[in-house]
């Protein structure tokens, strides 16, 4: 009874091992494109994504519009180059530049007065290219930060400001529209500053707490929530969870149509010739292809792990216990492919497409986590979500061996679902 | 030894077998010839236990098959019609996987393994990839296959359907080999010729049906007539007429079709002179003179009133 089981486990292991397709579209294929998307999709986390590529249009040439552009050039993840309008213009509209600030002429001189009174407020042109529009908002919000340093520092330190101030008191003492007390307040006001800056430019030295101009009252302290503080998500453990899932898929498709070619070519009479209950037959193609399966999931995640650092952050054993289960649902899909079509050639094609579909509600191309919550309620009853959700869990996620029972539930069931409805559906006298 | 007994199978509409009978005795090698989906294979098929007939049953050493795994289908050995071998690997590999589902490991595999290759002749091949064998070659190694457990019957489903000539006398020097060794064998083809050579029984089925099952001295008994002179006259058709000659004795036809008249007669020894003696006497002077012996061809003609190759 062992004698034949193992050697036809060993058959379909050296079939598989001599089999260059096989091994190409369960190796090389996966670990090329869960490179690329690992790369594309953010790549390791430690490493900065590219720099926003932003113009900067000088028209005012003042000390306030020069402290803006050198304040927007210090910002790290910024990559900031002069400009001339219509360059920027230009430039933004073939994509070569996300997002160009034109400062206008006389900007300086505009800003330091709309600061204390009720002047028009001068624009900043903020060109940006729509399909970047999330970068664009971050550049808005650096440029409002550094504008706010820049305009507020002259205005209490630098000689335009005490110019501005001057103004201002002046427009405000000869103004008719502002009620009497608040004229007064806005004279003692300005009247202050004015003695400030007096004071200061007289002495030579500015004040530490004032001569970086006003900052936004707080900073952030960012960090990417996973279970294990300090874990970094990797865009490459989702990238290889993906393409194992849909690569080892496959495989199991090769098994199933492997069942139908070799009953097409009579192998299948060779077999059944012998004395072999139906068990040994099926159940030395599941064993054969479940530890397939399991070998290309760990071969794929230990390239990952030596070439891109995806760690098992969490439970080992959780790993396993979900590579596993997996490797035994793809056995089962497997055999239940070998029910569907007459022919190899008719069936290869559905289940191809049946798998990228499942695949792809799977969240194995794109996180399920940004699908629309009614999507993410569905596709729980897809074998793939489980897969996926149990590796992301196992690895970056960092969870424990806990996180890993529901998919390895799930994925077992899925297994003697597609295995029930194999055995069931199998045609033992088709003669292909 | 084997015992088929009205065996029946459809397939939708079409009745592939239709109360096949047939039994085999110990050493006893019996042909089953038939034309294009006559049923031959269904019903080697239903014998290996690969198929379940509508009714009807096969008994082994005089007990029917007892489901898949029964040890009894350890005495058959079955060689498919089509080449049932792994291409991917070498004949060795697949030797050695057969032998395993026989239970056939270690030494007493590589005996059966070293016996089956000596036998077919591809000893020294047996470590190349069978995708780079001969067609001929992979005829034997499907053969070979089905010998490793030391079958005591062998069906053989058209062994050298696509073979050349000299892959097909390997292949008969090969069944007469095992022949002698007291192998019972079953053996389908379309061929009559094969038949002729190997077989002590044949069995002819027509849709189906048993239409014959016999010897061949037996088969040929059938015939009116068995023997047939072919004259060519030396000045063709010269208004000889074929009424006396019919009834000469031990004449049973006479025919002429442009210069050449056929002479169906019983006995080839005795009337073959007279015959001749007749032809001279009457003044029909003959250039050349030929014999052709009744084939299974023929029986088979003048059982359905068709010809075996295109029916
Ligand atoms: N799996 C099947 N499904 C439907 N019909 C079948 C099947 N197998 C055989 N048949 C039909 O049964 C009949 C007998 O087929 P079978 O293969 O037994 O013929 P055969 O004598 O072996 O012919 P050949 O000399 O071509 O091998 C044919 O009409 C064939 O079309
Ligand atoms: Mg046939």
């Amino acid at each position: 009874m062992m004698v034949p089981f193992r050697a036809l486990v060993r058959k379909d292991i050296r079939l598989f091992l001599v089999d260059r397709r096989a091994l190409l579209m369960s190796f090389a294929i996966p670990i090329a494109i869960g490179s690329f998307f690992g790369f594309v999709l953010g790549g390791q986390g430690q490493t900065d994504t590219a720099r926003i590529a932003v113009l900067a249009v000088d028209q005012d040439r003042s000390a306030i519009s020069r402290e803006i552009v050198t304040r927007l050039t210090a910002e790290k993840s910024l990559e900031v180059k002069p400009a001339t309008p219509d360059g920027a213009r230009a430039a933004v509209r073939k994509g070569s530049a996300t997002v160009a600030v034109v400062i206008p002429a006389n900007f300086g001189q505009q800003a330091g007065r709309a600061f204390f009174g009720p002047q028009q407020k001068p624009e900043i042109g903020v060109l940006y290219d729509p399909s970047h529009s999330a970068e664009s908002g971050m550049v808005r919000g650096m440029l409002a930060g550094d504008v706010m340093q820049a305009v507020s520092k002259e205005m209490f330190a630098g000689p335009s400001g005490r110019d501005a101030v001057r103004q201002s008191l002046a427009e405000v003492e000869q103004s008719q529209s502002l009620a009497p007390n608040d004229k007064k307040d806005l004279e003692n006001l300005l009247g202050s500053v004015e003695r400030w800056n007096t004071r200061s430019g007289r002495s030579g030295d500015s004040q530490a707490g004032l001569s970086g101009g006003l900052t936004m009252p707080f900073t952030t302290r960012e960090e990417a929530v996973t279970a294990n503080r300090g874990v970094k998500y990797n865009g490459y453990a989702h990238s290889f969870a993906g393409m194992v899932v849909q690569f080892v898929l496959f495989l199991g498709i090769d098994v199933g149509i492997g069942l139908l070619q070799q009953r097409q070519r009579g192998l299948w009479k060779r077999f059944r010739a012998a004395p072999l209950s139906r068990g040994v037959l099926l159940g030395s193609r599941a064993v054969s292809a479940s530890v397939l399966a399991f070998f290309v999931v760990l071969v794929n995640f230990l390239f990952a792990r030596l070439v891109f650092g995806v760690r098992v952050e969490g439970s080992m054993a959780g790993f396993l216990g979900v590579s596993a289960a997996f490797a035994l649902m793809t056995a089962g899909f497997g055999m239940l492919i070998a029910t569907l079509g007459k022919t190899p050639e008719a069936t290869r094609g559905l289940s191809i497409f049946a798998t990228l579909i499942v695949v792809m509600l799977g969240g194995a191309w794109i996180p399920s986590f940004l699908f629309p919550q009614w999507l993410q309620n569905l596709t729980v009853v897809v074998p793939t979500r489980w897969a996926m959700d149990g590796f992301e869990a196992m690895t970056w996620r960092g969870l424990g061996a806990g996180a890993a029972l529901a998919p390895i539930a799930a994925l077992l069931a899925f297994a003697l679902v597609f295995a029930g409805l194999a055995v069931a559906r199998f045609r033992w006298e088709a003669e292909g | 030894m084997l015992e088929v007994r009205a065996l029946k199978k459809c397939y939708g509409n079409v009745v592939a077998v239709d109360g096949v009978s047939l039994r085999a005795g110990v050493g006893e090698n019996i042909g089953l010839l038939g034309p294009n989906g006559a049923g031959k294979t269904t019903t080697v098929s239903i014998i290996a236990g690969l198929l379940r007939p509508d009714s009807g049953v096969v008994t082994i050493e005089g007990r029917p098959l007892a489901g898949d795994a029964d040890p009894v289908k350890r005495q058959i050995g079955l060689v498919p019609q089509d080449l049932a071998l792994f291409d991917e690997l070498p004949a060795m590999a697949n030797l050695q996987l057969f032998a395993a589902l026989y239970d056939l490991d270690g030494a007493p595999a590589r005996r059966a393994i070293g016996e089956a290759l000596d036998l077919v002749g591809l000893s020294d091949r047996a470590r190349d990839k069978v995708r780079d064998f001969s067609g001929g070659m992979k005829r034997r190694l499907n053969l070979a296959a089905a010998l490793l457990h030391d079958p005591r019957i062998l069906l053989l489903d058209e062994p050298t359907v696509g073979v050349d000539p000299q892959s097909r006398n390997a292949i008969f020097d090969n069944l007469e080999t095992l022949k002698q060794r007291g192998k019972t064998l079953l053996y389908t083809t379309h061929y009559m010729e094969e038949a002729e050579r190997l077989c002590d029984r044949v069995v002819i089925i027509d849709h189906g049906k048993v239409i014959a099952d016999d010897t061949l001295p037996g088969l040929y008994r059938l015939l009116p007539v068995t023997n047939l002179l072919a004259i060519e006259l030396e000045n063709g058709d010269d208004g000889l007429l074929l009424e006396p000659l019919q009834s000469l004795p031990g004449v049973r036809s006479a025919e002429r079709r442009g210069g050449t008249l056929r002479v169906g007669v019983r006995d080839l020894a005795a009337e073959t002179p007279r015959v001749l003696q007749w032809l001279v006497d009457q003044g029909h002077p003959y250039r050349h003179v030929v014999s052709e012996r009744a084939d299974l061809e023929t029986v088979f003609l003048n059982l359905t009133g068709r010809s075996l190759r295109d029916a």
